[in-house]
């Protein structure tokens, strides 16, 4: 991958596939994750955590855990909201959605199984948990609404009885004339119940926090696993009585994050304020075990859909109804409501209708609060979009893959505002399509599926397209009043031994930020990337900005960091022009020195250049500009969001006997725009394919009718492993933005989107002889031989 | 989660064993390859008092040959049991369980004498041992007990060992050159099975025992007896009446009997084709 791209420069990394700067430090055990980090005066908090779906804490004695070895302080709901007040998950733009006020540990009543209760501080992580098993806690249990189906049922309890009902929100869209499409005599109805099984994002990494209320000073420094540090900073400030300028929020190493790691979690919040109630320092480390509980869930939806199709093959309309329960609370302060928003917005995306109708219903549960998490609302927005192009394809005849490429928007539409009202800049499907078409090669494959079918082997192909929201604008948060930042900064530097510091608002949590980063600023500036250091996740020390989520990175901390990089190069060239007698447009910066721009014959190196500026500024003419530091910043302003788009495809093989699939083959083509670094790319890709493959195959949070987590651990709650994960090839098409000189759109999701969907549609296509299909997921055994009518 | 406090000890004979036994009576557990153990005790499932190690315990070690029957050391490790000649020559069913357990990390440390005195429903070994008709010998101060399988496994985690005793070795009637096979449904490669079967023949007859369908490894007396005489449709229709697998996050009994039948299908023909 040597070829260089429109951005390049004579030294650019763009485009290359050059190794992470922090791989060698992570991979030698050198990394410091917040569990590794030890502060004087340093104590732990253990949680206790409701084991009721929903109950009245009726008392809490906690005198024997007081009095147990280790133990400092034993903090109640009641305690806790003298310090820490509550918030409530609302945006303003998502109209009439409510929630209640939500406390860092429950004061009166418990309404998940997992919600903190008792916090007790002790020494050790293993005094603080012995102490919390001698926690008396009396409870009162209430009945608990657990299935969504019934949550707005006549004589459902009303989880929160101050807001009325269980609705936390609902919207309907209708574009275009979908009633005409479906009324039209000549047109074939499909339509299919669809369930995307409640799952969640499992980091290597547990969520952790090392809270340091230093009370000599007022200021609290919270070392967080974090995706967001700023808005970490003013939810610390605001909830618990400090000036966003007192908060310094520090993400260093961060395992894996997937959007669980950029919400405000009760048990973070209450270990920030036991830091201030003690006026020391406190670590929480989630484990497993209450991770499983605790962390946000996602992507508890049924979706009743259908779509017209006409019988030469024009997909004319969709209608979706979505109903999605987020359990109790909307999560603060991206609200609950977002997924659910974002299937009426991602629906029948991809393709050209003249009609689409949806509708969102959000009701609050008694289960773990779900929220945000990677390709957020994006796989069930494409599992019922392309669950129903296969639908219309089997009903009118046509070849899965000639219905998509009729129906596809096509390449040369663009700007193009579809009827769920979304802009796109540029989008490739039919690039992307043939792409994947031509990669899987698949006639060959389809002549396999069916020789074998035959010989009574029953193997799928399964074909997804689908759109991807990157580079959100103020669109996506701002607007509803959420202080989260759609700006990001970059500030670089040189330093006198001619190296190049930068400094990011985006972060990384282990997919390449910082790598991203020193490709473009190695190149903007001019210097082997060798000689660039990166600085991400600290409110302190890098300009404002929102952090790493919805494929923001790349896009936009990489702009602005490309911006930076461009700036310090023409400042060092102001300076080595006034030193060397020559214009700065007649030179440039390569390979760490000023050089010729016209012959590239080396000038001054530029260690050369920082040692007159830093110690003989005397040599240099008065009224010269010194600055070798440049910040630059970037908010998208033409589109709301950057889409972007591509398809996958899934081979698979079903055992018809035991309900087995075998996953055999997975491709995916997508376009990102500029491609900065290929093999970070395609192991974001890689990365997000396993993660679909795991919600539609195994992974699944199941509930008891009683509310009561049956998954609760790794052994019942089933992750995507490498010895069940197909190869899985990667191709791209390039549609830059032309929003940004860097033309980056974001990666980070596409994977996700589009796997479910394929793999879906290959698995009903193997069950085609049979007449069955499965529109559930996880794609259980029992499940599928349920379909064949084997159990 | 941490473990509750616990106390540790370590024997290197089985005296020690013994005496440790006696003085921390049921607040004690003894810690062979900890791999179920150590789990239970981070999630606080289990919490003795005292752990006693026993790994270095020789007398509880090795895998020899001798008139006829095979003897396997409870501390054996599975990655040794699924290596040894010995093992692959006399009780080649134990040998095809191996890959099947877990992970290689696990596989490296877990012992066969933990994996029956936990005698956890769902794993590979115990039905294994059910199959191939092995007695467990059992040691305490007053001597060696020798038990049949079974009548080893009680109920759900479990045996016939006392509080007093230790379980120091298994021991099998060679089972050189007659078929055996090992199948079972998981879900991912290393996980407890749905449902599994250790199928060991046996001169004109023929042992099938299940795991993960009840509270202990199961034999099938009338389906053996019907797939001994040939008949596979009725054995696969006699496991209605002799199985009666519990409902679970996989899914309803009716899966389990489902799957049961699938793999009796494979073992007979696996079996036939050996």
């Amino acid at each position: 991958m040597n070829e260089l791209s429109s951005v390049d420069r004579p030294n650019s990394y763009i485009g290359r596939s050059v190794p992470r700067p922090n791989a060698k430090r992570l991979v030698a055990g050198r990394g410091q994750y917040v569990d590794d980090l030890r502060l004087p005066r340093m104590v732990h908090v253990a949680f206790l955590r409701s084991p009721h779906a929903h109950a009245r804490i009726l008392s809490i004695d906690s005198a024997a855990a007081r009095a147990a070895p280790g133990v400092v302080r034993v903090v109640t709901g009641a305690e806790m909201a003298e310090v820490c007040t509550p918030w409530v998950g609302v945006l303003h733009h998502l109209k009439g959605l409510k929630s209640a006020p939500q406390h860092a540990l429950a004061v009166d009543r418990a309404c998940w199984q997992g919600e903190p209760v008792v916090a007790v501080v002790a020494r050790t992580r293993a005094e603080a948990e012995d102490a919390v098993g001698l926690v008396e806690v009396a409870w009162g249990e209430l009945p608990a609404t657990v299935d969504m189906e019934a949550a707005l049922a006549e004589g459902t309890p009303v989880i929160h009885p101050a807001l009325g009902d269980n609705l936390a929100f609902m919207r309907e869209h209708v574009g275009g004339e979908p009633d005409a499409c479906f009324a039209d005599a000549e047109s074939v109805v499909v339509q299919a119940t669809f369930h995307t099984g409640r799952h969640t994002g499992v980091c290597l990494e547990g969520r952790a926090i090392l809270a340091d209320y230093n009370p000599a000073e007022g200021r609290l420094t919270a070392y967080h696993s974090n995706q967001a540090p700023h808005m970490m900073q003013t939810v610390f400030a605001k909830h618990l009585g400090l000036r966003e300028g007192d908060v310094r929020v520090i993400c260093r190493d961060v395992g894996g994050s997937y959007g669980i790691k950029v919400h405000v979690y009760p048990d973070e919040m209450a270990t920030a304020a036991l830091s201030k109630i003690l006026g020391r320092p406190v670590k929480f480390s989630a484990d497993r075990m209450e991770g499983m509980v605790s962390d946000i869930h996602a992507r508890d939806h049924r979706i009743a859909a259908r779509a017209a199709v006409t019988k030469d093959g024009v997909i004319t309309a969709m209608e979706i109804d979505d109903l999605t329960g987020i359990g109790p609370y909307s999560v603060y302060p991206r609200t609950s409501a977002v997924e659910g928003n974002q299937v009426v917005n991602l629906c029948g995306g991809p393709y050209a209708l003249r009609g689409y109708k949806a509708r969102t219903t959000v009701v609050f549960q008694n289960k773990t609060p779900t929220c945000q998490y990677r390709a957020v609302g994006h796989p069930i927005a494409t599992t019922v979009t392309e669950g129903l192009v296969d639908l219309a394809a089997e009903a009118i005849g046509m070849d899965p893959a000639e219905l998509r490429r009729r129906n596809l928007l096509a390449d040369d539409v663009y700007p193009f505002k579809n009827h769920a009202n979304l802009s796109f800049e540029g989008l490739s499907h039919q690039a992307c399509l043939t792409k994947l078409l031509a990669m899987m090669d698949y006639e060959a494959l389809k002549a396999e599926r069916d020789a074998l079918r035959a010989k009574g082997v029953y193997r799928g192909i399964g074909i997804a397209s689908f759109i991807e929201l990157t580079n959100p604008s103020p669109f996506m948060y701002g607007i509803g009043g959420a202080r989260i930042s759609a700006m990001d900064g970059a500030t670089v530097r040189l330093d006198p031994d001619g190296s190049v510091a930068i400094a990011s608002g985006v972060t990384e949590q282990g997919q390449g930020t910082e790598a991203m980063l020193a490709q473009i600023v190695a190149g903007a500036v001019g210097v082997d990337i060798a000689r660039v250091r990166v600085t991400t996740g600290d409110t302190e020390t890098t300009p404002y900005g929102g952090g790493t989520w919805a494929s923001r990175g790349a896009g936009i901390g990489g702009e602005a960091a490309l911006q930076a990089g461009h700036a310090l190069r023409e400042q060092i060239l102001v300076i080595a022009g006034a030193m060397l007698q020559a214009a700065p447009e007649a030179l440039d910066v390569r390979g760490g020195a000023v050089v010729d721009r016209a012959t590239g014959a080396e000038r001054l190196p530029l260690e050369e250049l920082g040692r007159i500026v830093y110690f003989r500024g005397d040599t240099l003419p008065k009224d010269l500009p010194r600055e070798l530091v440049a910040t630059r910043h970037y908010t998208p302003k033409d589109y709301p969001f950057a889409f972007t788009n591509g398809a996958q495809a899934s081979y698979l093989e079903v055992d018809v006997e035991t309900g087995f699939v075998t996953l055999l083959k997975h491709w995916c083509v997508e376009d990102c725009g500029t491609v900065i670094n290929p093999m970070l790319v395609d192991e974001q890709i890689r990365g997000g394919v396993v993660q679909g493959l795991g919600g539609a195959l195994l992974e699944h949070c199941v509930y008891s009718p009683e509310g009561q987590l049956l998954s609760g651990s790794l052994a019942d709650y089933l992750l995507p492993m490498s010895g069940e994960m197909p190869d899985i090839q990667v191709a791209h098409v390039e549609t830059p933005t032309k929003e940004s000189a860097l033309g980056a759109k974001g990666a980070g999701e596409a994977g996700t989107a589009g796997a479910p969907a394929a793999v879906q549609n290959a698995i009903n296509d193997a069950l085609r002889p049979f007449g069955a299909r499965v529109f559930a997921q996880p794609f259980t055994p029992a499940r599928i031989l349920t379909a064949l009518g084997k159990i | 989660m941490k473990p509750a406090p616990f106390a540790y000890a370590r024997a290197t004979t089985l005296a020690e064993v013994f005496d440790l036994l006696e003085t921390h009576g049921d607040s004690a557990r003894l810690l062979a390859g900890g791999q179920s153990l150590v789990a239970a005790l981070n999630l606080r499932l289990a919490s003795p008092s005292v752990l006693l190690d026993i790994n270095g315990v020789a007398a509880l070690r090795g895998i020899s040959f001798a008139d006829g029957r095979l003897r396997i050391g409870a501390l054996t490790r599975h990655a040794e049991l699924g290596a040894d000649p010995l093992v692959a020559q006399h009780a080649p069913l134990l040998a095809q369980a191996v890959p099947h357990i877990a992970h290689a990390a696990i596989r490296n440390r877990g012992t066969i004498g933990g994996s029956l005195a936990l005698a956890d429903p769902a794993a590979e070994l115990p039905a294994c041992i059910l199959a191939l008709e092995a007695v467990l010998v059992l040691a305490s101060r007053e001597g060696e007990r020798r038990v049949a399988a079974r009548d080893f496994f009680q109920g759900l985690y479990q045996t016939a060992l006392r509080g007093d005793e230790v379980l120091a070795a298994v021991e099998i009637a060679s089972q050189a050159d007659v078929p055996c096979t090992l199948q079972e449904l998981a879900r991912r490669h290393g996980d407890y099975a749905i449902v599994g079967l250790a199928a060991q023949s046996a001169r004109g007859a023929l042992r099938l025992a299940w795991f993960g369908v009840g509270a202990t490894p199961l034999r099938t007396p009338r389906a053996e007896a019907a797939l001994a005489a040939g008949d596979v449709a009725g054995a696969q229709a006699a496991l209605a009446g002799e199985l009666d697998p519990p409902e679970d996050l996989h899914g309803p009994p009716a899966l389990r009997l489902h799957l049961a039948r699938v793999l009796l299908g494979r073992a007979a023909a696996a079996l036939k084709g050996h």
